[in-house]
């Protein structure tokens, strides 16, 4: 009964085969030969690609709900976010497999950098990677965008005036990401566009070139010490190691990535569930001045470098930085495409990306910090921390919250960052100093001299005097 | 006209005077009937996609408040509409500005953009200062820059007193 019962399912299948040829097409990829010796490094690529599936299909029923108009979309993120049934959820993991999109292809190319799996003859490989990941952040960037809120249209702003640096056309490009002359109705419309469909169309299109040059040119071995590539030789002695002991890629080698991408499922699921998606800050309405614009954490890092770089190389950095970046990304094959692939034998493709992870690692550190923003929410000391609950100190205390003193200074812990800690002023400047900065400034301080009287300058330095350190 | 060539040879044809391949003219005309395919969809695409650039939208005069709800001295921010906003925009239509009734018959008009990358900057009153929340640019109350790393003052909006109403003239977002 069974035998004759499959018997007839292989001969439906048989049909369908003769007809479309489908496994005939699909064989050959599924068992291609792959070196033997690769292990849990080559399971990146594979990981974004699971990621970038589950944010197609996510977005796409999300974009079920999801309202286009800039005056409509925050009530529609609401409903979502509230009312519709896993709506936190389905938002949860769209937001947690945009960050694991992103943490995978940076993991990946660093893997395939520091590997050296990029040489010959896959030189393609990684231009066609660079792309990617450039609209990897691309989609990051406008998929913050949609969450349209008022850090979304500050992002926005802030985006067009950094584009606007740019030299000649800085203006039309700022114009163009707002879609007009300032935030409005054009705005969100246009970024939907940019990320469902646009953006989209173009990483489908490269996702397919970048894994048909991996079956072509075959993943890369396991990287051995002294082992060079040389492109006249390469070739034939790769094929020869297929032949002699290449693994089937399905399933002798795929059950890995495809059980890593289900632990990533898993922990995108579980993230989404416990720790959900971003809050919605305020409504999108630019008349709303209390914003305090942070990117997502991708992108926040490069928050620190605008905060960081001195005012008078802005113009280099903002758009020379970006490029130099990316040019650097072109030419790599090109200027390193053969030779010593093993990373200890290239000192300086590991100096590289360790610079580079350091880089990223302290800048990413500093802005979850942001000592360079003022403390609006800095709480004025209490009388106990004063050391007067009326008087002069008190008074001088007072003042030193109004007059915004405290939201880029800290005492006994409570204030800003962006000025030095005023904790034990009293021990390191006399009466007389203290008054001088004050009136004058410095070059990261107003002067306070026209907006400030002599008797609360002199309220201002007996507080500040009396702070000494235990 | 394009002719046939030579009696008997099919797959040789001459255009002005010049033989061709019967395959190179195929070739020839289907790759110019898809570039000019390319072309017919893509103008009005790209025109509908660039024109936000090129259309200037004129400035329209907004009020926002009746003369003497604002008093000498006072910085207050205030909300404008955009000059000619989408039906679908709602609060994003919005623009704030922060005005100040210098005296009796005149007020002063800032941006609430940063200078140096168009976050929104906060007016502190007591201290008399505009201050930016994301990398700590401070100016002075007449818009000059006090400190960090804004690259200029502060951008004015032109003011007006019509009929006893303040009105505000609008303007791009100053993209400096």
């Amino acid at each position: 009964m069974l035998n004759k019962g499959m018997r007839s399912a292989k001969r439906a299948w048989d049909w369908i085969e003769e007809r479309t040829g489908i496994w005939a097409a699909i064989k050959p990829l599924a068992e291609h030969p792959v070196p033997p010796g690769t292990n849990w490094w080559y399971v990146f690529g594979s990981a974004t690609l699971f990621t970038f599936i589950v944010q197609a299909v996510t977005g796409a029923t999300l974009a079920s709900v999801y309202t286009t108009s800039s005056g409509n979309a925050y009530e529609s993120l609401r409903f979502i976010t509230e009312d519709a049934y896993m709506g936190n959820v389905l938002r949860g993991i769209h937001f947690w497999g945009a960050s694991a999109m992103v943490l995978f292809v940076g993991i990946h190319m660093m893997r395939v950098f520091l590997t050296g799996a990029y040489k010959f003859p896959r030189e393609f490989n990684w231009l066609t990677g660079g792309f990617l990941l450039l609209l990897t952040i691309a989609m990051g960037f406008t998929g913050q965008l949609l969450r349209w809120d008022q850090n979304a249209i500050w992002t926005v702003v802030v985006g067009a005036e950094q584009a606007g640096r740019a030299p000649l056309i800085g203006n039309i490009l700022g114009r163009f990401l707002l879609a007009g002359e300032t935030i409005g109705g054009a705005t969100l419309s246009r970024f939907f566009s940019y990320h469902v469909f646009m953006i989209p169309a173009l990483l489908i299109g490269l996702i397919g070139a970048h894994l048909y040059l991996v079956i072509r040119n075959g993943v890369s071995e396991p990287v051995k010490r002294d082992q060079v590539v040389e492109p006249k030789t390469y070739r034939s002695r790769y094929q020869a190691i297929l032949q002699r002991e290449g693994e089937r890629f399905w399933p002798d080698v795929a059950w890995r990535d495809v059980a890593f991408g289900f632990l990533v499922v898993v922990g995108i699921v579980i993230l989404a569930i416990i720790v959900g998606p971003p809050a919605l800050t305020n409504p999108p309405d630019p008349s709303i001045v209390q914003a305090e614009p942070r990117p997502d954490w991708y992108l926040l890092w490069y928050f620190a470098v605008l905060a960081l770089i001195p005012p008078g190389l802005e113009p280099y950095v903002i758009i020379g930085a970006p490029l130099l970046f990316g040019l650097a990304l072109l030419l790599l094959p090109f200027i390193a495409g053969k030779g010593q692939r093993h990373p200890l034998q290239r000192p300086w493709a590991m100096a590289t990306a360790l610079l580079a992870v350091m880089m990223i690692g302290i800048l990413w550190y500093m802005a979850t910090k942001a000592p360079w923003s003022p403390d609006f929410n800095a709480k004025p000391l209490n009388p106990q921390q004063v050391g007067a609950e009326s008087g002069p100190l008190w008074q001088g205390s007072q003042l030193f919250a109004v007059k915004g003193c405290q939201y880029c200074h800290t005492i006994d812990g409570q204030g800003g960052q962006r000025g030095p800690d005023l904790t034990a002023v009293g021990d390191r400047l006399t009466d007389q100093q203290i008054t001088i900065r004050i009136l004058n400034g410095a070059t990261n301080m107003p002067a306070y001299g026209g907006n400030i009287s002599s008797g609360e300058v002199d309220l201002l330095v007996q507080f500040l005097s009396s702070r000494h350190g235990q | 006209m394009n002719e046939r060539g030579s009696e008997g040879n099919l797959d040789q044809i001459r255009i002005a005077g010049r033989e061709i391949s019967r395959r190179g003219f195929l070739a020839g005309i289907s790759i110019a009937m898809g570039a000019l395919g390319t072309i017919l969809i893509g103008v009005p695409m790209v025109g509908f996609l660039l024109n936000p650039l090129l259309k200037r939208v004129p400035d329209e005069w907004r009020p926002v408040g009746n003369v003497d709800d604002f008093s000498v001295g006072e910085t207050t921010s205030v909300v404008l509409e955009d000059a000619s906003p989408l039906p679908w925009a709602g609060v994003t239509a919005r623009t704030a500005a922060w005005l100040r009734r210098d005296s009796q018959d005149k007020f002063t008009a800032f941006s609430v953009n940063c200078t140096h990358l168009g976050c929104p900057v906060r007016w502190l009153d007591d201290a008399h200062l505009f201050m930016c929340p994301c990398h700590g640019g401070v100016y002075y109350q007449d818009g000059s820059v006090a400190a960090g790393p804004p690259p200029k003052s502060l951008i004015e909006y032109p003011v007006r007193i019509q009929d006893g109403r303040v009105e505000i003239r609008t303007s791009p977002l100053p993209i400096t």
